[in-house]
């Protein structure tokens, strides 16, 4: 073989490798991923191995998904909703229980968490079921689409796991929102859900009270997620504006931080790199969000539109609410820094949506014709 | 609208999606002006509190000031040892991890037992040793264990031993762990933040008395730590400053000699050195062990302690109130000078017993003494003499007499609770009684005070120093333990007390023929079997207090049960012409003084003087009895 043909050969299998890659999305989350490893390093250096291993995996799913065409995602809308339903109702009957909640399915070989699946599955379902739709939804759809959220939704937070149960409902009104659900409907489904605030409030059990009381203050239970919340802000202030450098947080390298690899990496990534550090990584997310806002104003389907819509803004829920929670200004609810924290399940779910991403962006010009 | 426009559509769409997108910059401005809020306009805050998590103060205790005897002989010192130490509060189930404990290292149920009655008297938060003294070995086997039990852990800590055991256990005293009486003392004294970190507190004795000079300095240590409060490193020390020595007056050896002199005999023993106040042995038997306290006494020990019917917890030195028997007569004949209701050469007939009110007072010498001048009512113990004197100067001249002896007041030494005794007066027995007809002084009671029975009571050291006042002319120092306390840092010597406290202003003569006349107990008198072949010359007196009221029948020493038999006193100083040495010696169901308390004044004059050793306990000398009337 002679070697010019061989190298030919390899730039064209890396070609057909890299075609179907969004170079600006790849870039922003090519970012994002150094700083992951710069952060893993000095929050938890033993993981950087095992983290990477999950960004390999989490990279292999999208670069799959970014070559499927769309409406081989749309044909599996339905099935894959249904399998996530059915594993739901499974975990609430057969799942194993870990730290206090039932979320995780023993299969065996391998124990899934298939409230992570809901968060594609269910934004995936509500595209299709309004492309169904096209010729005029009513309001009679929208109804039904509110219904087809709620059922995962109900289903994760029994198991509880309210962290996965926001950014499931977060994703499906997503869909529901860049549907075209009128201003007034909303409006008055919020004005409604406040109203019946207190008559809920009433009808909880003293236990379920304090500790909603406890997510939106808490100091009130110091010793508890109080603490959590309190170390992390001192990490937070005391990084300044230059932050103490990397492994330089006593904060966290003296162990205040509490899981500090995982939800609460932030405050790690705030405490040494301070005020800059933050502003780069809001910039980073603003610029992966923006791309994947373009990308949907792009899209060519009704489907597309709103899948690429709602996946984007769930990197920003989880973004929010991470970085709003750690900095003490939203509840704690367990929900990871996307891109950032430790952990294979959350990373493999966020690029699974930049793949979806990749796949609209790559073959929106084949739909048209 | 039936019929949807798809351009129309796609504008709405894409409105939608700029509203998402204001939406998302707009919670990432609120993010940033939160971000902003902490970190430059709080940063300070937050800095402080973050180097307050990561730095902590860590006291060093000091180590305890010694305490040793006037040669320099070691009577309470420190050690180093491992313990293995529980925080109640941060375990659950205790009874299971001191199983767990068990298995790994040796506990034992006194050692399980100590634990609860620490327990009990603890604040929770403090760590509680399970085991003291542990092995190298022990403590590696824990380290290998430690993950299992969380709450405990390992800890190297200073321990006071008391060397001599229970020897001079009344006088030391012992430490025992802080309690919030100790606390209040401490607030008292604004020591919290010297105590910082202090676990044990002098509870009785010297340790009590001289806690503030004997703890020292606390050092501290400012130490990073992680979350889970355990140190990472050190960032500054500064070193603890040990307590002061005290140095005590005690001669350790005369001591030790003054105590095997009572053998298992109860009783007390306090000798003085008359002319600083100095004590040089301060025996109070039987004794205990000090060093059971120091790392929590357990169940078991305290009960036997606190219940045995020898009470060795009591310090019969200083906490025993006695009759002074016929040692008071000295004084008595000393007050009869002084306020001449007497001349030394002034004869009484003794036809043995004294007429008062219709009662006869009877002397012990059937048939009495015949003519008895002062010399021989002294060396003779002659009862007559002193009813008779008693009556004469009545209970009022008495009392302010022996009240400038210092009898019946606290002496002042530089040991805490001391009693008061009592000394007999119409004003005490006002205040004592509540009825109105006991509250009246009569004058049949004033004829026993003379010798020295009826309400009279005294404390050992009370005595001793009465008869330290006589051997050194009427000039009172007020005793003391601690001779100087050594500034551990500049070697400076604080003395305790350097100067004479009053001076009773006694005329020589007087004083002289006190002297002659107890020199003369011991060398012709109810001392001279107990002192036979001395090659010194002593002055004393003996003495018995009665325990067993004697309903008109003759006392009979064989025919009363043990614990009813009389108290035996004794009181010497010597040599007598420049008296180093002042004792008053009780021993408890001793009998007569001659018997039983004299020949361990003999002992302990014979080692302080010339140094001869005894090689047993001193024994009872049961021929006295009979010879020496008393």
């Amino acid at each position: 073989m002679n070697r010019g043909m061989g190298l030919a050969m390899m730039r064209n299998l890396v070609q057909r490798l890299i075609a179907p890659i969004d170079p600006p999305l790849m870039l922003i989350a090519g970012m994002l991923l150094l700083l992951a490893i710069g952060v893993m390093g000095s929050a938890s250096p033993e993981r950087l191995n095992a983290q990477l291993l999950n960004v390999v995996a989490a990279l292999v799913v999208m670069r799959i998904l970014a070559q499927l065409p769309p409406q081989r995602l749309m044909h599996m809308a339905v099935p894959v909703y249904l399998v996530g339903i059915l594993l739901l109702i499974a975990v609430a009957v057969f799942g194993d229980v870990s730290k206090g909640a039932r979320r995780w399915l023993n299969l065996g070989f391998m124990r899934a968490q298939p409230s992570e699946l809901m968060k594609i599955a269910v934004p995936l379902l509500l595209a299709w079921f309004f492309q169904k739709r096209e010729a005029m939804p009513r309001l009679r759809d929208y109804g039904i689409a509110v219904v087809l959220l709620l059922l995962p939704i109900v289903l994760i937070a029994r198991q509880p796991d309210l962290g996965t149960a926001i950014l499931v409902l977060a994703a499906g009104f997503y869909v529901i929102f860049f549907a075209g659900l009128s201003w007034k409907i909303m409006v008055g489904m919020a004005v409604s859900a406040l109203a019946a605030a207190p008559l809920a409030w009433n009808l909880l059990h003293d236990y379920q009270r304090s500790r909603i009381i406890t997510l939106f203050d808490p100091e009130s239970d110091p010793l508890g997620k109080g603490f959590h919340i309190i170390q992390s802000t001192i990490a937070i202030g005391s990084g300044g504006i230059f932050g103490k450098g990397w492994r330089m947080g006593t904060q966290a390298q003296l162990e205040f931080i509490p899981e500090r690899h995982t939800d609460f990496i932030f405050a790690v990534f705030s405490e040494e790199f301070g005020l800059f550090g933050n502003l780069l990584l809001l910039t980073l997310y603003t610029l992966l969000i923006g791309r994947g806002l373009m990308i949907a104003a792009n899209a060519p389907t009704l489907f597309s539109r709103l899948l690429a819509g709602a996946v984007t803004m769930i990197f920003f829920t989880y973004a929010f609410v991470n970085m709003g929670m750690v900095s003490g200004i939203l509840p704690v609810v367990g929900v990871p820094l996307p891109l950032i924290s430790y952990g294979g399940t959350a990373l493999v779910t966020l690029f699974v949506g930049i793949g979806i991403l990749m796949s609209i962006h790559g073959h929106r010009m084949l739909v048209q014709k | 609208m039936e019929f949807k426009n798809p351009q129309e559509e796609l504008e709405r769409f894409r409105s939608r999606l700029a509203v998402a997108g204001g939406f998302v910059l707009f919670c990432f401005t609120l993010l940033f002006v939160r971000f902003v809020w902490l970190q430059i306009i709080q940063h300070d805050y937050y800095q402080t509190r973050a180097e307050d998590n990561r730095i902590s103060l860590v006291p060093i205790v000091p180590n305890r000031g010694l305490i040793l005897d006037r040669n320099g002989v070691v009577l309470a010192r420190n050690y180093s040892a491992y313990t293995l130490e529980i925080t109640p509060s941060k375990t659950s189930d205790l009874e299971q991890i001191i199983d767990g404990l068990a298995g790994i290292i040796d506990i034992q149920v006194k050692d399980r037992k100590r634990f609860k009655k620490l327990l009990e008297e603890s604040r929770n938060f403090e760590s509680l040793p399970i085991r003291t003294r542990l092995t190298d070995e022990e403590v590696a086997k824990f380290i290998a264990h430690r993950y299992r039990f969380p709450g405990v852990d390992i800890k190297a800590r200073l321990f006071r031993q008391y060397p001599g055991g229970a020897f001079a256990s009344h006088l030391l005293g012992y430490i025992g762990r802080v309690t919030d009486r100790d606390l209040e003392k401490i607030e008292e004294k604004e020591q919290e933040a010297n105590y910082r970190g202090t676990e044990h507190f002098g509870k009785t004795g010297l340790e009590q008395h001289y806690e503030f000079d004997l703890h020292g300095n606390t050092g501290f240590e400012q130490v990073e730590v992680d979350a889970g409060g355990r140190a990472v490193r050190t960032l500054s020390r500064t070193a603890p400053l040990a307590g002061n020595n005290l140095t005590l007056t005690i001669d350790a050896e005369l001591q030790r000699i003054a105590e095997q002199a009572f053998g298992d005999r109860k009783g007390a023993l306090v000798a003085i050195e008359p002319a600083t106040g100095g004590i040089l042995a301060l025996v109070a038997m039987p004794n205990y062990d000090p060093n059971l306290f120091v790392d929590g006494i357990d169940t078991q020990n305290w009960k036997e302690l606190n219940e045995s019917p020898d009470k060795p917890m009591v310090n019969r030195a200083l906490n025993g109130t006695y009759p002074p028997g016929s040692t008071f007569k000295p004084f008595m004949a000393l007050g009869a000078l002084t306020i001449g209701k007497r001349r030394p050469e002034q004869l009484i007939f003794d036809p043995g017993f004294y007429s008062f009110g219709g009662h006869n007072f009877r002397d012990d010498k059937k048939g009495g003494h015949g003519m008895v001048d002062m010399y021989k009512s002294i060396v003779q113990s002659c009862d007559t003499y002193y009813y008779m004197l008693a009556n004469d100067m009545g209970i009022d001249n008495i009392s302010s007499f022996m009240g400038q002896l210092g009898l019946g007041q606290r002496t002042g030494i530089d040991i805490d609770g001391e009693s008061e005794g009592v000394l007999p007066s119409q004003e005490w027995k006002r205040k004592h009684f509540k009825k109105p007809e006991q509250q009246k002084w009569y004058a049949g009671e004033t004829i026993s005070i003379g010798i020295g029975q009826g309400y009279n009571a005294y404390t050992p050291i009370q005595l001793a120093q009465a008869t330290a006042i006589v051997a050194n002319n009427g000039v009172l120092f007020r005793p003391h333990l601690v001779n100087f306390i050594t500034d551990t840092r500049t070697g400076k010597r604080t003395p305790i007390e350097p100067q004479p406290a009053r001076n009773l202003g006694l005329k020589p003569e007087h004083i002289e023929v006190i002297r002659n006349a107890m020199v003369g107990v011991n060398k012709e008198g109810t001392g001279a079997r107990a002192f036979a072949g001395a090659e010194y010359v002593s002055a004393g007196k003996t003495g018995t207090a009665q325990v067993y009221s004697l309903k008109g029948s003759d006392y009979k020493a064989g025919g009363v049960k043990k614990e009813l038999r009389d108290h035996a006193l004794f009181i010497a100083f010597a040599p007598a012409d420049k008296p180093t040495i002042a004792l008053a010696v009780l021993v408890e169901n001793g009998g007569f003084g001659a018997q039983a308390a004299a020949p361990i004044v003999r002992q302990v004059l014979d080692y302080y003087l010339l140094g001869k050793r005894p090689n047993a306990p001193a024994p009872a000398d049961e021929a006295a009895v009979e010879e020496d009337d008393e």
